[in-house]
């Protein structure tokens, strides 16, 4: 432990910092100043702004406020997936808004602090801490699902979500508390270390606390049984919201479940049967559910549950290639599964849509580029090589061959095989519809090319030339093993 | 030149992919002007590269290895044998052709047509040249999304049901096939301290028998299923039937020898002992395909479908032949993979171009075609009987050296094998018999217009390789020996050791050796 840890450090949450400060500096203003566009336009500042103040703390870890908060190259790694999804989906967002009626200047800053909250959850070394940034995470989300204010399947995402939500973190902050009742702290560090000792001696407290926590972020990254609010809360929202609840959220979920179950509870090995349950019912129940959907929103949001399946495959196995594995693949899963919402926001814009995946129709015929993007995000999604879908998948499932899962990667790829005919059909209706079917034509702005173009080459690079990204996942790692 | 060869002929294609996107899409001649001159340089590097490939060398020729993804040992690793260079080949002589069968057929969505044509030409030979397992499959996989869209977008009535039935099916072995090349990734990790997806290294490392056979059979059913080996060939008659003519071409000609290929380049080599093991099985689900593709043939009403299963039939042969796990029998498979490409892909460009002029394909409507279509009822003779295998044909050489082998290995399967040349001669000539012999029993068969110029340079490369392979084959086949010698005393060298006791170099006791366990293993 280094000396830092003794004290505040109020620096080593610079990124943090300086988003809360745009954030309020927008909410003040915002009352005050009518043009919305300029405040899109600072809250993308104050992103990218955070970006790059994150990129300075790579490989150089640091912890403060008394050991609280730690920044790793892990915390660094996965708050760059944080404010890229935050920064796509303001960049969705704002046309989104304006076509429907709904720009209000507070949703730039409830992205923000979202943002916020979930750079805590992975940069936190200690139990309340994650729990904090959960809470700060979760509000702001709650608010964004109901953004369409007199639509009632917007009322009821929020509500749903609302409530839902509040149930997970209740299950949460009773499992915390069964650990601390064991552990008598919630430093991450110290239960790691003593972690021996205290299965011997409360074993049952540590066990239940852990399944207990497990389940407050099953809620969270949507995993199987504890996915039931997924679809409606995904339907319901607006769609950029939709987007970044797919992305966002799940990525920082997956954040605290490495920290907790790798890092601080990483020596409890009985936990593999429970991740490996979980994995299985998340992937088959996602997949088998997305085959019946016929709105594209709810699919991708069974298929958003089936790819945390996916993840789990390599949680169960644990160890730092888990902690690499699920990294990477969760950056790639960022660029395409945004990049596949980025045209359904599209879609949706237009006026009557409710986002039947019939509305692509034609697609291919009136806007043929968009639609070669839509079939490069499918076939990403459905783990096709030359893209980013396909080596993410390579390297989960990797971790499971070295550990010996071999059966539970066959099932994992029959998963995989299960979901290639969902996302086909997408690519099915966008090409092989009648020709004499009209597809209404969306209106491009310049920020949903700038989404398409960061989200395909994303999926292309790191599916062409993985291995920069790759060795930085493999730098993703815990300071203070 | 040597060392980019290979990445040129592969690559040009996809070249003229991306540049035929700034081609505006109303400019459709354009569009099909570029797509075949794109084509025909590839071919022209190709002949390039068949002139610079060196018959007698053993080995592969015209390597590159560079790092991709060295955190696995994966790497862009190139090189050719003589089997590759035919299958090269053929691709770049049938993309040639099919561009230029294309030019009237399709007429929707041209651009994209041509962009995917390219586009799969790049996939088919890049699975031809990979030396390294990972891009070998990464070309495998990636093939599926252009020839999808052909199936899908350019084809018949029951388009969408054959485009998903297709990808699924070769999804399905693909994903297996993608866990055995995990297993084998982190094998070859405990067993050399590095990782490696070359070909070359992982046919050195010594597997248990135990976990070779599962790794064999993920990689056959795959291939399997892709070739396609009954049971495994019901996608093939919808694909072919619902495909546009150079779809079926292409299919017919290319990509069901990635199936036979995966066998030739990773099964045989590299799982020679449960390849030993899995001999009798696939010569018999080979015995009945040759069979059953044959009698189906026989009842079909719709000439392509007729062709289609015949392909179930031919393709039995070259299993069959591969088999039998000696020079004769390998080199007669690796010549009928050839001879079918060309011989079925005539027959399916012959039926295209039928079915342009009367847009039907039943037998039962043609009759008497000799009279009014003569050029091209000669075309669709020499097809149909370098398809049955007659003496002067490439059919005859590739099946006779087939039959040769197997009748060494096994001589009851051959006796079984040659009853399906008798069978072939019975639906082809009767197929011909109905459509282009005879009286002409309807007015519309009159007047048909016999082949223009287009359709004749379409055909006649077709004909010229056809009687070349037939009269001629030794610059074919002296080109294909050192690598199926080579790989025939891998196996061999495999058979002597199991049978004393040994497996490829590991002493194995009782099931000893078939318990492996990795030495990187995580938590």
């Amino acid at each position: 432990m280094d000396i830092k840890s003794a004290a505040i450090f109020f620096d080593i949450l610079y990124p943090e910092i300086f988003l809360l400060a745009v954030g309020m500096f927008i909410l003040v203003v915002g009352n005050v100043f009518k043009n919305r566009t300029l405040l899109a336009y600072l809250s993308l500042a104050g992103l990218v702004g955070a970006l790059v103040l994150t990129f300075q703390q790579w490989n150089a870890p640091q912890s403060g406020f008394y050991g609280m908060v730690q920044i790793d190259n892990f915390s660094i790694f996965f708050n760059v997936i944080f404010l890229s999804a935050g920064i796509i989906a303001t960049l969705m967002a704002r046309d989104y808004l304006r076509a429907h009626g709904i720009e209000r200047f507070e949703f730039y800053p409830l992205i923000l602090f979202a943002t916020v909250g979930m750079m805590i959850m992975a940069s936190s070394a200690d139990l309340i801490v994650i729990f904090l940034g959960l809470e700060i995470m979760s509000i702001p989300l709650y608010v964004m699902a109901g953004f369409f204010r007199n639509d009632p399947n917007s009322n009821e995402s929020s509500v749903k979500y609302f409530i839902m939500g509040a149930f997970a973190t209740a299950f949460l902050l009773y499992g915390i508390a069964l650990i601390y009742g064991a552990a008598g702290t919630t430093d991450l560090r110290r239960i790691m270390t003593d972690l021996g000792y205290l299965v011997s001696h409360s074993g049952l407290f540590l066990y239940s606390g852990a399944l207990l926590v497990l389940i407050g972020f099953g809620f969270k990254v949507a995993a199987v049984p504890f996915h039931m609010w997924v679809p409606d809360v995904y339907q319901g929202a607006p769609t950029p919201v939709t987007a970044y609840f797919s992305v966002a959220p799940k990525a920082a979920g997956f954040a605290a479940i490495l920290r907790i179950f790798i890092y601080g509870l990483g020596g409890l090995n009985e936990l593999s049967v429970i991740f490996w349950i979980l994995a299985i019912l998340t992937m088959s129940v996602g997949n088998l559910m997305a085959i019946f959907q016929t709105n594209i929103k709810r699919m991708l949001a069974y298929s958003s549950i089936a790819h945390a399946g996916y993840i789990m495959v390599a949680l169960s196995v644990g160890g730092d290639g888990a902690v690499s594995a699920s990294a990477f693949y969760l950056l790639a899963y960022t660029f395409f599964n945004l990049g596949g919402f980025a045209i359904v926001t599209l879609i949706n814009s237009r006026s009557g849509s409710t986002a039947a995946i019939d509305e692509m129709k034609g697609m291919s015929v009136r806007h043929p580029f968009l639609a070669a993007l839509l079939a490069l995000f499918m076939f990403a999604l459905a783990g096709f090589p030359p893209t980013a879908g396909f080596f993410g998948k390579f390297y989960l499932f990797s971790e499971a061959v070295k550990a010996g899962y071999i059966w539970l990667t066959v099932i994992a790829v029959m998963n995989s095989f299960v979901s290639v005919y969902y996302y086909l059909r997408v690519v099915v209706v966008a090409y092989f519809g009648k020709a004499d079917e009209e597809f209404a034509p969306v209106s491009f702005k310049p920020a949903i090319w700038l989404v398409l173009v960061i989200t395909a080459a994303g999926t292309l690079i790191l599916g062409l030339l993985p291995q920069f990204g790759l060795q930085l996942a493999q730098m993703c790692m815990f300071s203070f093993k | 030149m040597e060392d980019r060869i290979l990445t040129l002929v592969t690559f040009f294609p996809l070249i003229g992919a991306v540049l035929l996107l700034f081609v505006p899409k109303e400019r459709d001649d354009s569009v099909k002007s570029i797509a075949l001159i794109i084509a025909f340089i590839t071919f022209l590097f190709s002949l390039m590269m068949y002139s610079m490939f060196d018959p007698v060398a053993n080995g592969m020729q015209f390597e590159v290895n560079i790092p991709w993804i060295s955190t696995f040992g994966i790497s862009y690793h190139l090189g050719i044998d003589g089997i590759s260079l035919l299958l090269i080949m053929l691709t770049t002589i049938l993309s040639v052709i099919i561009m230029i069968s294309s030019w009237n057929s399709i007429k929707t969505g041209v651009k994209g047509y041509f962009i995917s044509m390219l586009m799969l030409e790049t996939g088919m030979l890049g699975v031809f040249v990979s030396l390294d397992l990972f891009l070998f499959y990464v070309f495998w996989e990636a093939m599926l999304i252009p020839m999808y869209f052909i199936i899908g977008v350019w084809g018949g009535p029951r388009k969408i049901y054959a485009a998903i039935k297709f990808v699924l099916f070769t999804m399905f072995g693909s994903l297996l096939m993608l866990v055995a090349l995990l297993y084998l990734m982190f094998m070859y990790h405990s067993f050399a301290g590095e990782y490696s997806f070359s070909i070359l290294d992982l046919y050195k490392m010594p597997i248990p028998l135990g976990a070779q056979t599962y790794i064999f059979l993920a990689f056959a059913l795959t291939f399997a299923i892709k070739v396609p080996i009954w049971p495994f060939h019901t996608w093939l008659p919808d694909a072919h039937v619902e495909a546009p003519t150079a779809g079926s071409v292409i299919l017919a000609g290319v990509l069901l020898k990635m199936g036979t290929y995966g066998f030739v380049r990773i099964c045989l080599p590299m799982f020679p002992e449960a390849t030993l093991q899995f001999v009798p099985l696939i010569s018999i689900l080979a015995l009945i395909g040759i069979i059953y593709g044959a009698l189906v043939a026989m009842v079909q009403r719709d000439i392509k479908s007729l062709v289609a299963y015949s392909s179930v039939s031919h393709l039995g042969f070259v299993m069959l032949g591969m088999m039998a796990l000696n020079v004769q029998g390998l080199e007669g498979s690796v010549l009928q993979m050839i001879n079918h490409g060309i011989s079925t892909g005539a027959l399916f460009l012959i039926v295209g171009m039928l079915y342009e002029r009367r847009h039907t394909r039943m037998i039962a409507d043609f009759g008497g075609l000799a009279k009014s279509m003569p050029v091209f009822s000669t075309f669709f003779m020499i097809a149909s009987l370098s398809s049955i295998g007659l003496p002067l044909t490439n059919g005859f050489v590739g099946e006779f050296l087939i039959l040769l082998g197997v009748y060494k290995a096994n001589p009851v399967y051959a006796i079984i094998g040659a009853t399906g040349v008798i069978l072939a001669a019975c639906y082809m000539l009767w197929m011909l018999q109905r459509v282009i012999f005879g009286k002409i029993t309807k007015p519309e068969n009159e007047k048909l217009k016999d082949l223009d110029l287009r359709e004749k340079i379409i055909l006649i490369p077709l004909v010229i390789l056809i009687f070349w392979i037939g009269i001629y084959p030794k610059p074919f086949l002296e080109r294909i020996e050192p690598a199926v010698k080579n790989i025939v005393s891998i196996v061999n060298s495999s058979r002597t050791a199991s049978e004393a006791g040994m497996s490829k170099g590991y002493k194995c006791v009782g099931d000893r050796c078939d318990t492996h366990t990795f030495t990187t293993g995580g938590k």
